[in-house]
C-alpha cells in the first residue's frame, strides 16, 4: 500500500511530538524515573510540595510524584494501545464479515452494534469492571470491549461501497477466496480512517482509565496510574493540590497529543477534510 | 412523518429489550451476589439458613431464562424490583434521583450549545483568523481533558481558594451549585460541538446553492440567515444528540466528584454494593433517556429537511 | 455599433498554490454589445467558468482577479467594493449555473428563493414578492405554477430547476445573462427547450447573453459572435457563422471537424471520428510559447518557443496563431 503524501501540517508535528515524548518516558522509565514507584515510599517525606529533591513532590504516603507519573505512562500507554489493537480487531472482523456476507450475519452485526451504541461506553465499561475486577488486564478488555462500534461501521460501509466495484469482482472471478478478498483488497483501502479512528480512540481510552479508576474500578492504588494518583489526590485537595495537578497534567497532554495526531493524519489523508485550516 | 416516527419507534424497543438482556446476563455472572457481600465484611455472619431463605424470596434460584422473563413482564408494568440493599422499589430510589441527574445534563447541554455552537459559527465565518484558531485550539483542549480533573482544579480554584461557589453537593437546588459540575460535565460536549459547527458551517459555505445566493446580490450576513444556518444545523443537531450519550457516561463521574445525588452516583454505590435490581433500574432508565433523546433528534430533522418529510 | 453593454480588456486571473503564483487566465478581452447573444467555447478547464466569476466578482481563494480591466457600461467595475458589486449582482447581471439540483437552497421552498430576488432588488414584501414569484414561473412555462411555488427543489425535475434558475436570474430585469454550462447537465430533449426559454425570455427584454459552453454547435447556434478560449487565453473569435465556416485556428478547426455531422456516411464512406489528439493542460504546467503547440497539428519550431501574437480578423474577429489560416 502506497503511503498517501502527509500533509496534517501543525497538528501533525506537534501531536506527533507530545506523544512521542510519552512513549519516551514510557519506555525509558527506569531511566529517568528517581525512585521506585510503588516501593519507594517514606512517610517522613509526606505531603512535600514540589521542589528541588522531589520535582513534582510528594504524596501522603511520601512517594515520588515524579518518578509515579514517569511510570504512570507505561500504565496509560499501555491501555490506550492494547485496548485500541482490540477495538480495531473486533471492528474490523465484525464490519469486514457483516459487509462482505451480507444476510441474518449483517442484520445481526448491526443489532449488536445499534445496542453498544445505545449504552454510553463509560457505563459499559463500568458494568464490565464490575465483573471482572478492578485491575489491568480487565481494564485493556472492559476497554477493549466497548469502543470497536466505530471501527465496526467505517469497515462495513467501506466494505459495502467497494463490493461492488471491478477489482472484487476480478478477483472474486479468478477464485480468491472471501477472507483473501477482504484482507489483501479490501482492507488495505480502509487502513487510513482506520488508522485514525485507532488513535483517537487511544485518548478516549486513556482518559476513560481515568475516570473508572478515580470511580475505584480501575486500577487501583499502589499501582502509578495517572488515574488512580487522582483518585488518591482527591482528598489532600486542599492539603497538597500538588497531586491532583501532575497526574491530570499528564493525562492532558498525553491525550491532546494522541487528538492532534490523530487530527492531523485524518487531515493528512482526506484531502478534503474541513477541519483543516480553512 | 408519521411512518417515519413509527419506524424509528419500532427500532428502539428491540434495542432496548437488547440492552436489557445484555446487562441481566452480565450481572447474573457477577462474582459474589449481595447475599453473600452481606457477610463479607467480617464482623457479622449470618445464618447459611437464612442466606438460603433471602435467596429463595428474591428468586435468585430461578433459571436465567425464567428470570429474565419475570424481570421484562414486571419492567413494562414499571415495577423494576426491589433493592437488595433497601428493600424499597427500585423505582422510588430511582425516582428521588432523576431530577437531579436532569438538571445536571440539561445544564451541561445548554452550557455546551451556547458556548460551543456560536464559537464555531464564528470560527467558520472568520477562516484563518485569531478567533477561528484560539477557538479551534481551545476546543481539542477541552475534548483532551479528563472531565472530573477539570472538575477538580474547578472546584479548587473557584470553591476552595476563591470562595465564589459551593465545593459540592446539591444544596436547596440553586443554580450555585448547578455550575461548577455542570461547566466540567459540559466542556467536552462544548468543544466537539464548536468543532462540528465550524466544519458543517465551511462545508455550506462552500456549497453551490450559497454561490448562486451570492451571485443574486445578497450580502453574507443575509446569506449566512437565510440560507447557510438551517442548512448547517442538520450535523449540529445529530452531534447534540449523539452527545448526550457521551454525556451520561461522564456525569456518572462528575455526580461521584461532586457528590451530587443522582442517578449517576447511585449506580455507581449500587454496583459496589451489588446491588443489582437498582444496577440494572439506572442502566434502563440511562438507556432509555439516550435512546428518546435520539428519536426527538430524528423528530426535528423531518422538521427541518423537507427532503425527509416530502421523501423520496 | 452602440457602445458595449461588457467590455472585458486584458483580464488576467492568478491562482496562489503552493507557493507560486499561476496565471489561471491571462489576456483576455472580448466585448458584448446590449442585448447581443455572445458565445464562449472552449473544453472543461480552459478557464471559462472562472472569467465568468470573474465578471461577477465572485472569485474565491485561491483564484483572485489580478489585472485587466472590467467595465459594464463603460463603468470600470474590476475594482469595485463589495457593496457595489452586490449592487450589480442579480440587478444588472444575473447568473444561472450548471447543476440545478446543488445550485438552489435543498430546504427552501422555490418560490421564496425566487422571491427573494424581489425582496432584496426591489424592496418588495414577502406576500407581494411571492405573487411575482408564481409569475415569474409562468413565464418560463413551469405548469401550475401556484402549486409549485411552494415545492422544494428536490420534487423538481432537472429541467424544471433550471427554469426556476432562470426565473430567478431574469426577475429583475438584468442587461446582462451570464450562463455557464446551463444545459450540460439535462437531458438532450430538455437541453432544446431550455435553449429557446432562454433566447426568447432575453430577446422580449434585451437582456444580453453571455454563453459559456463546451459546445461549440449549441453556442453557434444561439450567439452572434463566439470565442474560442484554450488553456486561459482566447484563441479564436468570429461571427458564429464564420467560425464554423472558416475557423482560422487550428484548435478551432478541430473543434469543428471533431463534430459528427450527419450525412457524410454516404458522402465519404465510414470513417473514424476526428480528434484533438493530446490533453488539456493543467493550469501548473501550461506550454511555452504557443499554449496549443504540443496537440497542433501544423506545430513548429516558431510555435514552440515564441507565444503568438494577436491578429485581428474581418467584422470584429480575432485570432491568436503564427500560422492561421
Amino acid at each position: 500500500m502506497k503511503l498517501p503524501r502527509l500533509k496534517g501540517g501543525t497538528s501533525l508535528w506537534i501531536g506527533g511530538t507530545l506523544v512521542g515524548v510519552a512513549i519516551l518516558v514510557a519506555i525509558a522509565a527506569p531511566l529517568i524515573a528517581h525512585t521506585d514507584p510503588v516501593l519507594d515510599a517514606n512517610l517522613m517525606n509526606a505531603e512535600i510540595p514540589p521542589g528541588e529533591e522531589f520535582w513534582f513532590g510528594t504524596d501522603a504516603q511520601g512517594r515520588d510524584i515524579y518518578s509515579r507519573i514517569v511510570y504512570g505512562s507505561r500504565i496509560s500507554l499501555t491501555v490506550g494501545v492494547v485496548s485500541q489493537l482490540l477495538n480495531s480487531l473486533i471492528g474490523i472482523s465484525l464490519g469486514l464479515t457483516a459487509g462482505y456476507w451480507g444476510g441474518w450475519w449483517d442484520d445481526f452485526v448491526s443489532g449488536l452494534t445499534n445496542m453498544m451504541l445505545a449504552i454510553p461506553s463509560l457505563i459499559f465499561a463500568l458494568a464490565i469492571m464490575a465483573i471482572l475486577g478492578p485491575g489491568l488486564p480487565s481494564l485493556v478488555i472492559a476497554l477493549g470491549l466497548t469502543a470497536w462500534s466505530y471501527s465496526c461501521r467505517l469497515t462495513r460501509a467501506q466494505v459495502l461501497s467497494l463490493k461492488s466495484q471491478g477489482y472484487i469482482q476480478a478477483a472474486r472471478i479468478l477464485g480468491y477466496g472471501d477472507l483473501r478478498i477482504m484482507f489483501t483488497q479490501i482492507l488495505p483501502n480502509i487502513l487510513g480512517p482506520l488508522i485514525v479512528i485507532a488513535t483517537l480512540g487511544m485518548g478516549t481510552a486513556i482518559l476513560a482509565e481515568a475516570a473508572l479508576s478515580f470511580l475505584g474500578l480501575g486500577i487501583r492504588p499502589p499501582f502509578p496510574s495517572w488515574g488512580s494518583m487522582l483518585s488518591e489526590a482527591r482528598d489532600q485537595i486542599t492539603t497538597a493540590p500538588w497531586l491532583s495537578v501532575f497526574p491530570g497534567l499528564a493525562i492532558f497532554l498525553t491525550v491532546l497529543g494522541l487528538n492532534l495526531l490523530g487530527d492531523g493524519l485524518r487531515d493528512g489523508l482526506d484531502p478534503q477534510s474541513t477541519t483543516r485550516r480553512a | 412523518m408519521l411512518p417515519v416516527l413509527a419506524r424509528r419507534l419500532a427500532n428502539v424497543i428491540p434495542t432496548l429489550v437488547a440492552v436489557i438482556a445484555l446487562v441481566f446476563l452480565l450481572f447474573s455472572v457477577l462474582p459474589g451476589s449481595f447475599i453473600s457481600g452481606m457477610g463479607e465484611d467480617g464482623r457479622t455472619t449470618i445464618d447459611p439458613q437464612v442466606m438460603e431463605r433471602m435467596r429463595k424470596e428474591m428468586g435468585l434460584d430461578d433459571p436465567l431464562p425464567e428470570r429474565f422473563a419475570k424481570y421484562i413482564a414486571h419492567t413494562a408494568t414499571g415495577d423494576l424490583g426491589t433493592s437488595f440493599r433497601t428493600h424499597e422499589p427500585v423505582t422510588t430510589l430511582i425516582g428521588v434521583r432523576v431530577w437531579p441527574s436532569l438538571k445536571l445534563v440539561f445544564g451541561a447541554m445548554c452550557f455546551a450549545i451556547l458556548v460551543g455552537v456560536p464559537l464555531g459559527f464564528l470560527a467558520a465565518l472568520r477562516p484563518g483568523s485569531l478567533i477561528d484558531t484560539a477557538s479551534m485550539v481551545g476546543a481539542i483542549s477541552g475534548l483532551s481533558l479528563s472531565q472530573f480533573w477539570l472538575g477538580l482544579m474547578l472546584m479548587y480554584l473557584f470553591a476552595l481558594q476563591l470562595k465564589w461557589l459551593p465545593s459540592f453537593g446539591y444544596g436547596d437546588g440553586g443554580i450555585q451549585h448547578l455550575i461548577l459540575p455542570a461547566v466540567a460535565l459540559g466542556v467536552g460536549p462544548m468543544a466537539l460541538l464548536a468543532r462540528t459547527t465550524r466544519a458543517a458551517v465551511l462545508d455550506v459555505l462552500n456549497a453551490d446553492f450559497v454561490r448562486t445566493a451570492r451571485s443574486k446580490g445578497m450580502s453574507e450576513p443575509r446569506v449566512v440567515k437565510w440560507h447557510v444556518m438551517r442548512n448547517a444545523l442538520v450535523l449540529v443537531i445529530t452531534t447534540i444528540g449523539l452527545q448526550f450519550g457521551s454525556l451520561m457516561g461522564a456525569a456518572v463521574v462528575v455526580e461521584k466528584l461532586f457528590a451530587w445525588p443522582g442517578v449517576g452516583s447511585l449506580l455507581i454505590d449500587s454496583v459496589f454494593q451489588r446491588d443489582i435490581p437498582t444496577v440494572q433500574g439506572c442502566i434502563l432508565l440511562i438507556v432509555t433517556f439516550f435512546l428518546v433523546i435520539n428519536t426527538l433528534v430524528d423528530i426535528a430533522y423531518v422538521a427541518i429537511d423537507p427532503r425527509i418529510r416530502y421523501g423520496r | 455599433m452602440s457602445a458595449a453593454l461588457l467590455k472585458v480588456e486584458d483580464m488576467r486571473i492568478a491562482l496562489a498554490g503552493d507557493g507560486t503564483t499561476y496565471n489561471a487566465v491571462e489576456n483576455v478581452s472580448f466585448e458584448i454589445g446590449r442585448g447581443e447573444a455572445f458565445g464562449l467555447v472552449g473544453e472543461s478547464g480552459c478557464g471559462k467558468s472562472i472569467s465568468a466569476l470573474a465578471v461577477m466578482g465572485l472569485l474565491r481563494q485561491p483564484l483572485s482577479l489580478a489585472g485587466g480591466r472590467i467595465l459594464l457600461d463603460g463603468q470600470e467595475i474590476q475594482h469595485a467594493s463589495p457593496a457595489e458589486m452586490r449592487r450589480l449582482r442579480g440587478k444588472r447581471i444575473g447568473m444561472i449555473f450548471q447543476e440545478p439540483m446543488t445550485a438552489l437552497n435543498p430546504l427552501s421552498p422555490v418560490g421564496r428563493q425566487i422571491a427573494e430576488m424581489f425582496v432584496l432588488h426591489q424592496g418588495a414584501g414577502w406576500s407581494e414578492a411571492m405573487d411575482r414569484a408564481e409569475e415569474a414561473l409562468r413565464q418560463v412555462r413551469v405548469p401550475s405554477p401556484e402549486r409549485r411555488i411552494k415545492d422544494y427543489p428536490h420534487q423538481l425535475s432537472g429541467g424544471m430547476r433550471q427554469r426556476v434558475m432562470i426565473a430567478i436570474a431574469l426577475a429583475c430585469g438584468p442587461d446582462l445573462l451570464i450562463a455557464d454550462e446551463p444545459t450540460t447537465a439535462l437531458d438532450v430533449t430538455v437541453q432544446a427547450e431550455i435553449i429557446d426559454l432562454m433566447r426568447e425570455l432575453c430577446a422580449a427584454n434585451g437582456t444580453a447573453i453571455l454563453m459559456i459552453s463546451h459546445d461549440l454547435g449549441l453556442v453557434a447556434n444561439m450567439c452572434r459572435r463566439v470565442a474560442v478560449m484554450y488553456a486561459g487565453r482566447i484563441v479564436e473569435a468570429q461571427q458564429a457563422d464564420a467560425i464554423f465556416a472558416t475557423p482560422r485556428h487550428p484548435y478551432t478547426q478541430g473543434l469543428v471537424n471533431s463534430l459528427p455531422r450527419l450525412g457524410e456516411r454516404s458522402k465519404h464512406g465510414r470513417q473514424r471520428l476526428r480528434e484533438i489528439s493530446g490533453v488539456v493542460p493543467s493550469i501548473q504546467s501550461y506550454p511555452g510559447g504557443c499554449r496549443f503547440n504540443p496537440r497542433c497539428p501544423s506545430v513548429t519550431d516558431v510555435c514552440r518557443s515564441t507565444s503568438p501574437d494577436v491578429t485581428a480578423l474581418p467584422a470584429d474577429g480575432l485570432v491568436r496563431c503564427h500560422h492561421h489560416g
